[in-house]
């Protein structure tokens, strides 16, 4: 998505969608100067660019138990694939965090896609105290079996549901948020090493098994630009 | 009868190096009128010329410069666009010295005519005296075709296509037509302005085009048939960044071309702030591989501020792929060629960001299948360059993109789409293809050959079907 003739180019992450009314919904949380410009944006404007769907497909099908775990802003990205694996014929348990109550978002619908619902927030304003690992843990330490996970959040969330996971063997799926600039696989800007291999985000992914993928140089590129977004911010 | 020939061409005035470096615009500032006229007056008129058999869109070459010397500057556009419909474009970017001006009759004892700067002329004179190509509405046929991508093998064939009365739609994936005209090469070489305006003489003939529009994930092939497009052409170009395989190639800093021009060119980031998107202003610079994209690159460092720009190269300078034209420019820009060398690995520091790379001098040895002297490394003479920035400029390989969501089209081993050499018909019906994605990384006039042979056996395929 790009807001204006000047702007970047960001990848967004759908939340809904309905083909017959034509429209598609995201949730952001201003971080930078484009999601600023963006909620400055009143009803009727328009935005300059939109491309997508990007990427390949959710994989769905009946797995049978999945874990859905949705972290701050990667709640409203892991609604729509507690949704469809609940269509699929799965038995989905939902947890979601957020650091505190306010910043929570979307519980009731993710109650309506899920059989079962864990809230986390850091300061244990709301629902369990701690993060959505430490749900995540105390399921799996109570024995409960998990056919599958499937993680979106940030990615130091991701990584540590990965690590989480890890010694139970669990098949756990992380969709990632590199940083993109076509989302084409033209660039490269948003590879990643998956089983150390170099995998592009924006034509591999953003869907990668969580125990093959190096978090600590997403985490590492993810940092590449952050002076520059502060001097963006600085910008007016 | 003999006459005299000045045994050079005539000059043409460029930004001085020192002055050229502090700024993005063109390099080269053309030809005036009489400069044209002067330098039209070389061209001996072959009867039989090989320039036009050196063309790959097959340019009416004498007939176009003998219109320039008789001054007659808007016929001679005319006479180009019967065949080109990106003159601009092409005299600033073609090889030339590969081919018409390689052939050029004058070229046997004396310089070449400066084919490609009489066509830049020509082109540049028409546009800035006013648009004066009007050929007229062809007769429209009813006829839909889909073209994918609007880098040079799309436009040509969307505008030879209009020309013959199909309702050509292009759908692009970026949100500027133009494709490597827009994102890759950059502003000093091909100002945006230019490509913009060839992208609208385009349009002028009828030619709608969807930006925003990344065909395998929007459309499907199947889906623009499904659509009422009676036949679709593939020019997607390869667009896909090769890295080395070395190991700290996704250290922060290390770039692909492809990125680090887009950033700079599509997006203007060497504007940065006041355009959003950023791009890091070097220090040091390594740029890898020997290319007119390598060269782009450097050349795009030096701009954005970098003191010391190595390009690092594995081969001599014999046997590197760029312009002539190019590396000389490069040169006088500062950009400091580390010939025979052989980047090993890029070392970080505890951010993950670059710090330096290490290199290991190379030696030729015997000629290898591209017909080239093997480069081999030479032991013990590893070296380390520090830098804080890395483009990766090897070249592209296949997009997966279209080629994965598209059943039934037919790929060689490397991914490129397999098609008959003289039509450009893939393995689906109705579906043709030109350009890099079928040739792998090659020039803006070979994908626009390729388009042009496309888009007449499309006629061919349509008017069959009636």
């Amino acid at each position: 998505m790009r807001v204006v003739e000047e702007g970047e180019r960001i990848p967004l992450t759908l939340y809904d969608w309905d083909p017959e009314g034509g429209t598609i919904s995201v949730v952001f949380q201003e971080v930078g100067k484009t999601t600023r410009l963006l909620a400055k944006m009143a009803v009727g404007d328009r935005i300059l660019n939109l491309v997508g769907p990007m990427g390949l497909p959710s994989h769905i099908e009946r797995f049978g138990r999945v874990v859905c775990i949705g972290g701050g802003v990667g709640v409203p990205a892991i609604y729509p694939i507690a949704r469809a694996m609940r269509l699929a014929g799965n038995e989905v348990i939902a947890i979601i965090g957020a650091r505190t109550a306010e910043l929570l978002i979307l519980e009731e619908e993710m109650r309506s896609v899920s059989d079962g619902l864990i809230v986390t927030t850091d300061d244990g304003s709301k629902g369990q105290k701690g993060f959505v690992t430490d749900a995540l843990r105390g399921l799996l330490e109570s024995g409960l079996k998990a056919d599958r996970v499937v993680a979106v959040g940030p990615a130091v969330m991701m990584k540590f549901v990965a690590e989480t996971t890890r010694p139970y063997g669990v098949k756990t799926i992380v969709s990632l948020n590199s940083i993109m600039l076509d989302a084409t696989g033209m660039c490269g800007v948003c590879r990643v090493a998956v089983g150390g291999r170099t995998k592009f985000t924006c034509v591999d992914g953003p869907e990668f098994d969580a125990h093959e993928v190096d978090f600590d140089l997403l985490l590492d590129r993810l940092s590449q630009y952050v002076e520059e977004e502060k001097i963006a911010a600085l910008d007016r | 009868m003999s006459r005299r020939v000045s045994p050079k061409k005539v000059p043409m005035a460029e930004q001085p190096p020192h002055e050229r470096i502090g700024n993005f615009r063109e390099v080269p500032l053309g030809y005036t009128p009489e400069q044209a006229v002067e330098e039209a007056k070389r061209c001996l008129q072959c009867k039989d010329p090989p320039c036009i058999k050196g063309c790959p869109v097959e340019i009416d070459i004498p007939a176009f410069i003998k219109l320039v010397a008789e001054g007659k500057f808007k016929e001679a556009a005319l006479k180009i666009k019967e065949k080109n419909a990106l003159p601009a474009i092409c005299g600033r970017v073609c090889p030339q010295e590969d081919q018409c001006e390689e052939v050029c009759t004058l070229g046997r004892r004396f310089e070449p005519v400066a084919i490609g700067r009489l066509e830049r002329f020509v082109a540049d004179w028409e546009r800035e005296n006013g648009n004066p190509t009007d050929i007229g509405p062809p007769a429209k046929r009813g006829k839909k075709v889909a073209v994918v991508g609007s880098g040079p093998a799309g436009l040509t064939a969307a505008a030879d296509l209009a020309k013959m009365g199909y309702d050509v739609t292009i759908f692009e994936a970026l949100h500027k037509p133009g494709g490597v005209l827009v994102y890759g090469i950059p502003e000093f070489r091909l100002p945006k302005a230019i490509v913009e305006a060839e992208v609208e003489y385009v349009k002028s003939l009828g030619v709608e085009v969807r930006t925003d529009s990344v065909i395998g994930r929007l459309y499907s092939i199947q889906e623009l048939f499904d659509m009422g497009y009676g036949a679709v052409f593939i020019g997607i170009g390869a667009g896909s960044p090769m890295f080395m395989g070395i190991p700290g190639e996704n250290l922060n800093g290390v770039y692909s071309a492809n990125e680090y021009l887009t950033r700079s060119n599509l997006m203007k980031a060497y504007l940065f702030p006041k355009y959003h998107t950023p791009i890091k202003r070097g220090k040091r610079v390594a740029v890898i591989g020997g290319g007119n994209v390598a060269m782009d690159a450097a050349r795009t460092a030096r701009r954005l501020g970098a003191e010391s720009v190595y390009l690092i190269y594995r081969r001599s300078e014999a046997e590197m792929p760029a312009r002539i034209e190019e590396r000389e420019r490069a040169k006088e820009e500062g950009i400091i060629f580390h010939l025979l060398t052989l980047p090993v690995r890029i070392l970080g520091d505890d951010r993950g960001r670059v710090r330096a790379i290490e290199c290991i001098r190379m030696e030729l040895g015997e000629p290898d299948e591209s017909g080239r002297r093997r480069p081999i490394p030479v032991k013990g003479s590893e070296f380390a360059l520090e830098v804080d920035t890395v483009v990766v400029a090897i070249g592209t390989s296949a997009n997966p993109l279209l080629p994965r969501s598209t059943p039934g089209l037919k790929l060689n081993e490397e991914g490129y789409i397999v098609v008959d050499e003289e039509t450009g018909k893939t393995s689906l019906e109705g579906v043709y293809a030109g350009g890099d994605i079928v040739t792998g990384s090659a020039t803006v006039i070979s994908a626009m050959g390729a388009a042009r042979k496309a888009a007449r056996a499309i006629h061919e395929y349509l008017s069959e079907r009636g």
